[in-house]
């Protein structure tokens, strides 16, 4: 029995090193070959750690009711990312500012942008999701993780994706959607974290012991489902060879953009705003200690959410071969969804009423405040953009991009931001954070890094779009597109700027809670300032 | 049945009965989240994040 695990490691890493050996290209062979180390010192730590005599496991910080091992790799892995995904952006807005920063073929801004944007969002974003979510599901169900080791499967394989996707990239393996950039074989992985991840989610809401389902968890859930559908559907595609990085998708032409549209806005919809309510629905009740402003606007705000944003997807195809209607349905729903998202951000606000002094004292929950706020200000923006009058002078401008990144910065990664400094005391159990001060250098860094972000994208998009857009008085076009790139330069030298400041919060961020994990004494605060986490040990 | 027709009677499908069905199950989600008794029960389903915190039996070292 003892040796069933390793034998079929070892076979897998065997039949992983065949395929590295009988690879058709080289990426491939690099990839195949990892999975077979993977699996070799996965096989050789399962004999070294098998205990014959089958003596439990010795106790650790996990033996209580909760299982918060994965979680805290999960915080760490998150910060890590988050600040590997910043250093890239920044790389990439000086690349377009300057250049002759691109190194080809390997440092070009073609391989380093799904880079940066699968680190910010599937590194950063994703351990932040899985992280909260195995924190907040036992804490709201009273239950510890189902599936024993299974959460650790899940941690450790989505690293792996994470690594398997962001060196293809650099070699330049990628099928060319949008926030779906992996090849099959790393879609094929991520299927089956996936759903592992969902067995350990729906296991422990299962076995609950709080008969209700705190709305958290519904939000968490259907970032889940909804994920593994997106990606199962967008990813179809057939190999050219089983020993080969290379496939085609199975949809083409207008059929395939719909697809990837869908797949690439319900990934907004689901991963970066459905996931990130469940962490808003939790963090900031515990930060305010008050439960949320309307449990009831709570349920509203879920299903309206979910019945809305799958039909918006078609506004990302504006003026295309797309059927009319469907732009037409596309930003009717993209409208709507304003009503629900400002729902969401109203019962967020709402539920500081009566303590709002504590936004004075408590950086950590400013950040997750002005989480909500940005929340709001990226959700108006969003469907005004939506409007086909108004798409046509935005769409493919920079416009868009200052959109994305006041939702990505200003709303996933300050609530992220926010609920690390929740949870770091709290999972290394330390009598609160190391500094409140870094906390707070990191809030003003970070949003004013976001204003300048926003606001130079803001005029690059309108100037660009207008640009494009004018003709003289014979019907030419004034503008070649080159002096359109011209005059995009002094906008692009600012959001460097603004990117710098968002990275060295996110450096601080790091500091913070290294020190904080090693257990330094936190500062001597100013008379009058809370520090929370300390209170909550106390308690 | 051709392609074309199989189109058409999904679509046909989808404006029809699938969104009366929808729309029925998210005005029936309106009126169920005001049914008597509702708030006090949304009341204590606020208060589970407080409920169940006993971070001291999650530790080892008390």
């Amino acid at each position: 029995m003892e040796l069933i695990r390793p034998g079929i490691l070892f076979a897998l890493a065997f039949a992983f090193a065949v395929a590295s050996a009988l690879a058709h290209d080289a990426q491939f062979a690099v990839h195949m070959a990892l999975f077979a180390a993977v699996g070799l010192g996965l096989a050789i730590w399962t004999i070294q750690t098998s205990d014959p005599t089958g003596r439990p496991m010795p106790a650790g910080l996990d033996d209580g009711l909760y299982m918060d091992g994965p979680i805290r790799f999960g915080v760490i892995a998150t910060v890590f990312w988050g600040v590997v995904g910043f250093l890239v952006g920044v790389v990439i807005a000086a690349q377009l500012a300057f250049p002759d920063l691109n190194v080809a073929p390997v440092l070009n801004f073609s391989r380093l942008r799904p880079l940066h944007t699968s680190a910010v969002i599937f590194a950063f974003g994703g351990n932040a999701l899985i992280a909260t979510s195995f924190y907040i599901v036992q804490r709201t169900t009273a239950a510890r993780l189902f599936g024993g080791g299974l959460s650790w499967f899940v941690f450790w394989g989505y690293q792996l994706f994470i690594v398997l996707a962001a060196t293809g990239y650099l070699m330049g393996v990628t099928q060319s959607k949008e926030y779906a950039e992996p090849e099959w074989y790393i879609d094929i992985w991520l299927t089956i974290v996936w759903v592992a991840y969902l067995v350990v989610f729906l296991g422990t809401i299962v076995k609950r012991k709080e008969p209700h389902i705190y709305v958290a968890n519904w939000f968490f859930l259907a970032f889940i489902v909804t994920i593994a559908m997106l990606h199962v559907v967008n990813n179809l595609a057939v190999p050219v060879s089983f020993l080969g990085s290379k496939s085609y998708p199975i949809f083409s032409g207008v059929q395939d953009a719909l697809v990837q549209w869908w797949y690439g806005h319900n990934a907004v919809g689901f991963f970066l705003t459905a996931g990130f309510l469940g962490m808003m629905y939790y963090f900031i009740p515990k930060q305010v200690e008050r439960p949320v402003y309307s449990y009831r606007l709570s349920i509203v705000h879920f299903w309206s959410l979910i019945f809305m944003y799958i039909w918006a997807g078609p506004h990302h195809l504006h003026y295309t071969a797309l059927p009319d209607w469907a732009q037409t349905l596309g930003m009717v729903f993209s409208v709507m969804l304003w009503m629900p998202s400002w729902g969401g951000m109203i019962n967020g606000l709402m539920t500081l009423s009566g303590a709002w002094d504590k936004l004075r004292t408590d950086p950590v929950l400013r950040m997750l405040v002005i989480a909500v706020a940005f929340y709001g200000m990226a959700t108006f923006e969003g469907p005004m953009m939506s409007i086909k009058a108004v798409n046509s002078l935005s769409h493919y401008t920079d416009w868009t991009i200052g959109h994305v990144h006041s939702g990505a910065l200003g709303w996933n990664g300050m609530i992220t931001f926010g609920a690390i400094y929740y949870l770091v005391p709290r999972l290394w159990h330390t009598n609160g954070l190391y500094s409140l001060r870094l906390v707070n250098w990191h809030f003003w860094l970070a949003t004013i890094g976001i204003v300048l972000y926003a606001a130079s994208m803001w005029v690059a998009g309108i100037t660009q779009g207008l640009m494009w857009r004018e003709y003289n008085a014979e019907g030419y076009l004034v503008y070649s597109f080159v002096e359109t790139v011209a005059a995009m330069f002094p906008f692009y030298v600012i959001r460097v700027a603004g990117g710098l400041l968002y990275l060295i919060g996110g450096l601080l961020m790091a500091y913070n809670v290294w020190r904080t994990i090693r257990g330094e004494k936190p500062q001597a605060l100013a008379v009058g300032t809370v520090q929370r986490g300390g209170l909550q040990a106390a308690e | 049945m051709g392609e074309m027709n199989l189109y058409e009677t999904l679509r046909h499908f989808a404006d029809s009965w699938a969104l009366l069905v929808l729309v029925l199950f998210f005005l029936g989600v309106l009126i169920w989240v005001f049914r008597p008794g509702s708030r006090r029960s949304y009341r204590d389903q606020a208060n589970i994040p407080f409920k169940y915190d006993r971070e001291k039996e999650g530790r080892k070292d008390e």
